[in-house]
This record gives structure tokens, sequence and C-alpha cells, in this order.
């Protein structure tokens, strides 16, 4: 009886273990396949010239594998888009939390939620059709697609996250920090400053990265509206080719196997290493501010 | 401002006489508190004096705490909430319109029932009131944290971590953090909501014999479950019933010869 037991509760482990061990096993396949895949390029050309190399003639004649654009326009798209969503989704978060009346708040919040909802493939249209134009028009400029169209079509993206998170970490912060604070004859604003927003900081930096972490790898949207120029910028209204943009748009007419190909599965590498130094950095911010010790009796 | 300096303890104080003829600090007349439609203080008269410690007794739910914090405004974070009658701080109506509540509550410190530090360091705790109030000058800061936390009988068990987090503290030792923060920007008066309801003896004591020595230049007003608390620390005693003062005197006499069958009954321990 018990025997058969043992059995049971060894059986369930076993199976636990396996299920477990199945999203790992495909993040390894995934890995060894892409640098199976990308790795023989640099037989064409070295690891410096394939990064720093300027220029991208994948089917010139003799082709040219410089990705160097690619990385500074994903790099570019990146930091640019963070530079809007983070502020505006943090502010955003402090108005429905702290400023707004409750019923304003019960209404703000789901409607920005909602535009997490939205597929990227309509933000794309959406920069397309009316952004792009707009912003000719606006700044007289030769293209709409271009870095700042972009980055404001991917911040759209991760403020809807970075928004709603930080709002459910500024809204956890407990009341009686806020009294103590107001007693002590500190105005709203410097409560909000000083002693909200700094308990709250490590659930809004955790909104951050999963807000960002959101756009950083997107592809359709970059496809659509980032002008596809693989040119290093000079300006924010210049076109670019952020790296997920290329694989994406050369993929289908790289023939199987040939230098082109494995030069796509090389920039996949790059990017993978991008976005996996980004997760870990975002880890270590998030863990550095989490507090330490709580407020027990 | 009062000067307030630190001291040993142990220091002998003869603090029950009640002095009537101290000048009236608050002055609270006729106060009804309302959270929505319920009726949480009605029709409350009570003078507070200076350097009087004046106690707040009562059971569960009576509405201590709402009164207390009517006196630094403080229910005026919740929205439902609404006033009648007045309050006179030295004579002007702390519910006038024209009245600054951020200038009123830096003149009145408040530690509340349970402790509720800031997540920060326990020197940026107790610097940030005087921060917020626009001081300055970082040596200034740095003596006026110490002798707060010294004070109230914590400096010597945090000397060594001051740059620490607050939290890492035990629970008595955040409450004398969170008295030392209120203490810091010299109110003139002091609320405290129960300060000891976490604290063990020895530094119940401690906080005790600090009651002693501020009411040397504070008003203070403690709300107590406690009743040999109240008798050993305060002046005068106000008893609550159900949102209402049912009746208030020396401290000595409420103990020893209350005139209602009420207040003796619950400082007996007969009902509460
Ligand atoms: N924020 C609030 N909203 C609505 N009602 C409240 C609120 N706070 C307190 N009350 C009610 O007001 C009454 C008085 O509460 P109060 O907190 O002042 O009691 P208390 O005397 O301090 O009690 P205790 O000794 O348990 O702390 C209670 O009936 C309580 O339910
Ligand atoms: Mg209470």
């Amino acid at each position: 009886m018990a025997n058969k037991r043992q059995i049971t509760e060894r059986t369930m482990h076993t199976l636990f273990f396996v299920v477990a061990s199945a999203s790992i096993v495909m993040l390894f396949m995934i890995m060894i396949f892409l640098f199976m895949e990308g790795i023989p390029i640099f037989n064409e050309v070295s690891v410096k010239d394939f990064i720093f190399g300027k220029y991208w003639y994948p089917t010139s004649e003799p082709p040219d594998f410089g990705i160097l654009s690619l990385i500074v326009a994903s790099l570019s798209v990146t930091l640019l888009s963070a530079l809007i969503s983070i502020p505006l989704g943090i502010l955003t978060a402090i108005y429905i939390a702290e400023i707004a009346s409750k019923k304003v708040g019960e209404i703000i919040k789901p409607m920005v939620e909602l535009l997490a909802a939205l597929p990227s493939v309509v933000i794309g249209f959406f920069g397309m059709v009316l952004v792009a134009p707009f912003l000719q028009n606006i700044f007289n400029i030769p293209t709409g697609l271009n870095l700042f169209n972009a980055s404001l079509m991917l911040a759209f993206m991760s403020i809807p996250t970075i928004c709603s998170l930080s709002e459910d970490a500024i809204h956890s912060v407990p009341n009686s920090l806020r009294e103590a604070s107001l007693a002590l004859g500190a105005t709203h604003l410097e409560t909000i400053l000083k002693v909200v927003l700094p308990a709250s900081l490590s659930g809004i930096s955790t909104a951050v990265i999963l807000g960002m972490s959101r756009a950083i790898g997107e592809t359709m949207v970059v496809l659509m509206v980032a002008g596809g120029a693989a040119l290093i910028p000079e300006s924010i209204f210049d076109p670019v080719r952020p790296m997920p943009a290329s694989i994406a748009s050369e993929m289908a007419e790289a023939p199987f196997r040939s230098a082109h190909y494995h030069a796509l599965f090389a920039t996949g590498i790059v990017l993978f290493i991008f976005t996996l130094l980004f997760n870990i950095i975002a880890d270590h911010i998030a863990h550095k501010y989490k507090q330490v010790g709580e407020a027990t009796l | 401002m009062p000067k307030v300096q630190a001291t040993s303890s142990g220091e002998s104080v003869t603090y029950k006489e009640i002095c009537v003829d101290k000048p009236v600090k608050i002055e609270v007349k006729h106060l009804n508190f309302y959270y929505g439609k319920v009726q949480a203080l009605q029709d409350n008269s009570l003078d507070f004096h200076i350097n009087e410690v004046s106690a707040l007794i009562g059971p569960s739910g009576c509405g201590k705490s709402t009164f207390l914090r009517c006196l630094n405004r403080m229910n005026d974070l919740i929205s439902i909430s609404r006033v009648e009658g007045n309050i006179l701080l030295d004579g002007l109506d702390i519910y006038d319109p024209s009245v600054d509540v951020v200038m009123l509550r830096s003149r009145i410190g408040m530690v509340f029932q349970k402790p509720n530090p800031f997540p920060k360091t326990i020197f940026e705790n107790v610097a940030y009131g005087l921060r917020v109030n626009g001081f300055k000058n970082k040596t200034f800061i740095e003596q006026r944290v110490e002798e707060s936390l010294k004070l109230s009988a914590i400096w010597d068990e945090v000397k060594d971590r001051i740059h620490k987090s607050a939290l890492e503290l035990s629970g008595g030792q955040q409450q004398r953090v969170c008295i030392a923060r209120a203490l810091a920007v010299e109110p003139e008066i002091l609320l405290m909501d129960e300060p000891c309801s976490a604290l063990d003896p020895i530094a119940t004591q401690k906080i005790e014999e600090l009651i002693h020595q501020l009411k040397k230049s504070f008003t203070i007003i403690i709300v107590t479950h406690n009743m040999q608390q109240a008798a050993r620390v305060s002046d005068i005693t106000a008893f609550f019933y159900m949102g209402r003062l049912i009746e208030k005197g020396g401290t000595d006499t409420i103990f020893t010869r209350p005139k209602l069958k009420q207040t003796q009954d619950y400082i007996t321990g007969r009902f509460g």
C-alpha cells in the first residue's frame, strides 16, 4: 500500500519536473539553433567588422555585412521611446493614484489599460496613416516614417503597462506614510515626491521594465513606421532600420544558408544579447530598490 | 519656538498638580464630527492648557482618534468627513478657510497608533520634517536629529546605524524614531495616539519619562487604553463614550472620585 503511494508520489514529481523543464529546454534549443545558424557568417566577416561595420548592403556584390546602423537604430528607438513612455506613464499613474478624485481615477485607469489591448499592427497602422503625414507636415521633413514616429508608437505600447503597474505600486503605499508626512507639515506635492514615490520605487521600476520589454524586441511597429533606411541617424527625424525590422523584412528573400541568411541570424544573436542585458540590468535595478525589512510590530 | 534640552532620564518631576491657571492653548467648542452620515463626535467642548498633559480615555470606537485627528485637521484627508463647531488654537479658528493647513500641521506634532516610519534611513526619517519645513543647514539638521533621538530615548540604540533603514528596527524602536521625528520640528503641541501600544514596559517607561520632560515646553494630548498610564502621565483626564465627552477633570479626581458612575465603571474595568 505504502509502496503504491510512493510510486504515485514519485511519478507526480517526475511529471512536474518534466513539465517545468520543457520551457528551459525550449529556450536552450532556440539558443542553440540561433547560434548554429548565425555563427557561420563570421567566416565571411570578422566579429568586429560585423558589429562596427557601417554598411549593410547584404545583396550587393560584394556584400557588406555591417550592422552598426541597425544596432544604433534599435538603441536609439528604445531610448527615445523610454524617454517618452517613462515620464508619461509614471505621471499618469501619480495623477490617477494621488491627485484625481476616486471617480475620475476609476474611469481613466481602465481606459489607459485598454491601450494595451491594441494589437501592435493596429498601432503600426495608426503611426503610418495618421502620425506620419502629420509629422511630415508639421516639421516639414521628407518622411514621417522615422525614428521619432517609431519611438512614439513604441511608447504607446509601453505606457499602459508602466502606468497601470506604477499605479498599483503607488496605491499600495500605506496611507499611514502619507499621514505621517502631512502631519509633519509637508505639502501634498512634497509627500508624493519624497515619501510616496520613493516608497513605491521597486514597484515602479518593475513597471518600467515590463512596459519597456514589450517595446524592446517589438518588430511589427518598427517594421511599419521606422522608415527602414539602414543608415546611422543624425536626427530624430531620420528614417532608421532597427534589428527586428531588418530581420523580418529580409528573411523571406535571403536564400537558405546563404551569407545573408547567416548574417540575419547573427543579427538575431545581437538582438538576443541586447534584450538579455536589458533584463539583467533591469532585474538588478528592481532588486536594488526593494525595501529591506518591514514595519512590523 | 520652545526649546527642549535632552537630559538623562530618572529625574524626579512633580507632575500631579493641576494648573487650571495655565494659559489655554487649544479650545474646542461644540465639536461635531461626521463620517458621511454617521456622527462620530457629538457636541464636545474641551480646553487644553500649555504645559499640561491631557489623557483621552474611553472604550474602543468611542471617537478618541477621531477627536485627536480633528486637532491637526488630519481628518481633512477623509473626503466624506465633515466638521462642525470651532477649534481655536491660540484663539484662532483652525478650520477658518484662511488657515494654511500645512503651517498648522507643522506646529502640531503627531505620533500615530501604529509605528509608521518612512522607508528611509533613521537619519532621514527624523530629518524629514526639518527638510520639508525649509531647514537646509547640514550641521543644524544633524544636531537636531541627534537631540531628538536622545530625547526619545533611542539614540544609544541607533547611533551606530543611523544611516541604515528605519524599517530594520523593532516595532518599539520604530515608534521611538517616530516620536523623534515628530519632536525634531519642535511643535507646540504633541498629539499621541496610543504611542505605547507597540512598546515593551521598558520602552513604555522611557516614553512616559519623556512625556514628563516634554510637557515643560509642549502641550501634550495622549490617547491611551492603559489606565495606569493615564494616571501616571496626565494632569487632566477626559473620558469619552460613544462620541461624547462624558467627564473631564484633574486626573487625580477622575481616578479617585469620579462624579459619574459611567466613568467609575470604565476606570475600574467594569465595562469597556
Ligand atoms: N475613516 C472612517 N470612516 C468611517 N468611519 C470611521 C472612520 N474612522 C473611524 N470611524 C468610526 O468612527 C468611530 C470612532 O472611531 P475612532 O477611530 O475615533 O475610535 P477610537 O476611540 O480611536 O477607538 P480605538 O480605541 O479602538 O482606537 C468608530 O465607530 C469608527 O467605526
Ligand atoms: Mg484610535
